[in-house]
């Protein structure tokens, strides 16, 4: 379930920051789903476990499900954020959602 | 179980989605065998003898390919004692070999040095060991002459062998509740996490509750010392204790019962919840066509249970959306209606409701499987 690549034009996102609200540092990061967590669809969105850590996670949200599975395609979250086509007055709780992931390592940070 | 959220549509609480039910169960448990080398006085599932209709070998790889399929992550394995059946191993290696972890419960007798190494080097095993008192005297009146000795020496074994952190798995009672800060200097001993369930009036637990149950200041003890320590683990089993505070318990605070839990027995029933071995509460079977998870999906029963529950008695009760109206299996069992208060109710409700209870009218067991000899708590004075 990657999410298609943005069919607007490179740089749309930025071209409007009045729309960006506020800026998160997850936004520069290069996350992605560790290794060890499955997704399992629901109707709310996914169930997510750590098989690592034995932790359940709700991702109460399809957007925020499809933007997980896919973050590890881009180069950093904002790109993904593109990618996927989430509404960047959505951005900041989507960062929140990511930033809270990653600190029960759901989400790990791909080296560069 | 840790839970976490994320996201999440305004005004929709994560309650109300999971009180819709899921695709599959996030707790599901699976017991094994109705034999057990124990007679608990307490025992959920009356267990003792093996059914001679126990899914066999093949049935089982079958189910855990199933829960594969449906992506259960984990299945939290019980009985009966599940050690006791021979392919115990071969069924562990084949569910975490799929990609579903084991959790299971034992009373520790099948732990000797050289199980404990095996359990040690297998990934993504939990192991559950029962006691239910913190001193041979207390445990042994519920469990068994000699029972907490083999506990502990299982403990010993598991830890010698290197096995990490287990778990030690109590279930809260009258006699035991003063013992609290003993059963986490047990568990610290060990390097063990504690977890510690709720009593229920199911199975042979129908017949001692009555004797076992906590006391209402000891409720209040109980929940003071779990709010202390969010680590305990406690299965979501106290939440009908809320109401004593202001402050809920960790958990999804909810009867998961066909929504988020459910129990499969040894012949392949599927139950509401580990609570609910009776007729009333039986979904199906994984015999049935459509196996697992055509029960789950679409039984009757689920489907009833995902839809808003009627608060009944307790819709004036200001506590209701603390206690959520406790536990239908403590309800059921003790013959109170399911819309009104737990037997337990903290504020009280429930000694009335239970006084008000004629004669004959707890529902008859429908399963049975002990041993023929009785079991009795016993109440010996100690020395």
């Amino acid at each position: 379930m990657a999410c298609a690549v943005s069919t607007e034009p490179p740089g749309a996102a930025q071209s409007h920051p009045a729309r960006r609200p506020q800026t998160s540092p997850v936004l520069a990061e290069r996350l992605r789903l560790h290794p060890r967590v499955a997704l399992r669809p629901e109707p709310f969105g996914a169930l997510a476990y750590h098989y690592g850590n034995r932790r359940l996670n709700f991702l109460r949200s399809p957007d925020l499900v499809r933007l997980v599975d896919d973050l590890g395609n881009h180069p950093t979250v904002e790109a993904a954020l593109v990618a996927c086509d989430i509404d960047p007055s959505r951005w900041p709780s989507f960062t929140r959602a990511l930033a809270s992931l990653a600190a029960s390592d759901f989400l790990e940070t791909v080296e560069p | 179980m840790t839970t976490r959220t994320a996201g999440g549509p305004k005004g929709e609480t994560l309650t109300d989605e999971l009180k819709r039910g899921l695709d599959a169960p996030i707790c599901l448990t699976w017991e094994l065998t109705y034999a057990c080398n124990l007679a608990c006085v307490h025992c959920l599932s009356s267990s003792g003898r093996r059914d001679p209709n126990e899914l066999s070998t093949a049935e089982v790889f079958g189910l855990i390919d199933q829960f594969a399929a449906m992506q259960v992550f984990y299945v939290n394995i019980g009985g009966g004692e599940p050690m006791i059946r021979p392919d115990f191993y071969d069924l562990i290696d084949h569910a975490t070999s799929s990609g579903v972890g084991v959790k299971f419960s034992t009373n520790g007798s099948r732990i000797d040095a050289s199980g404990a190494r095996r359990l040690a080097a297998m990934d993504y095993t939990d192991i559950q060991i029962s006691i239910d008192g913190a001193d041979a005297a207390t445990n042994d009146a519920v469990r068994g002459e000699g029972s907490f000795a083999t506990a502990t020496a299982a403990m010993d074994h598991l830890a010698e062998a290197g096995f990490g952190p287990f778990k030690i798995s109590v279930v809260m009672t009258r006699q035991n509740i003063p013992q609290l800060d003993a059963f986490e200097a047990l568990a610290n001993r060990y390097g063990a996490e504690l977890r510690l369930t709720r009593l229920r009036p199911a199975g042979r637990g129908a017949d001692s509750w009555h004797e076992l149950h906590p006391q209402p200041a000891q409720q209040v003890d109980l929940y003071n010392w779990l709010i202390e320590r969010p680590h305990v683990l406690t299965g979501d089993s106290f939440f009908h204790l809320n109401a004593l505070g202001d402050q809920n318990l960790p958990g999804l605070n909810l009867c998961g019962a066909g929504r988020v839990v459910c129990l499969i027995d040894p012949v392949g029933d599927v139950y509401a919840c580990p609570f609910v071995l009776h007729d009333e509460f039986k979904a199906g079977s994984v015999r049935d066509p459509g196996g697992f998870a055509a029960v789950w999906r679409t039984s009757d029963l689920f489907r009833s249970l995902r839809e808003p529950q009627s608060a009944g008695a307790c819709a004036s009760c200001g506590q209701f959306d603390a206690c959520q109206g406790g536990c239908m299996a403590a309800k059921f069992f003790t013959g109170l209606p399911l819309d009104g208060p737990d037997p337990e109710c903290v504020t009280g409700h429930g000694e009335a409701a239970l006084a008000g209870v004629s004669a004959g009218a707890r529902p008859e067991p429908t399963l049975n499987h002990s041993k023929p000899s009785p079991v009795a708590f016993i109440t010996k004075p100690r020395r």
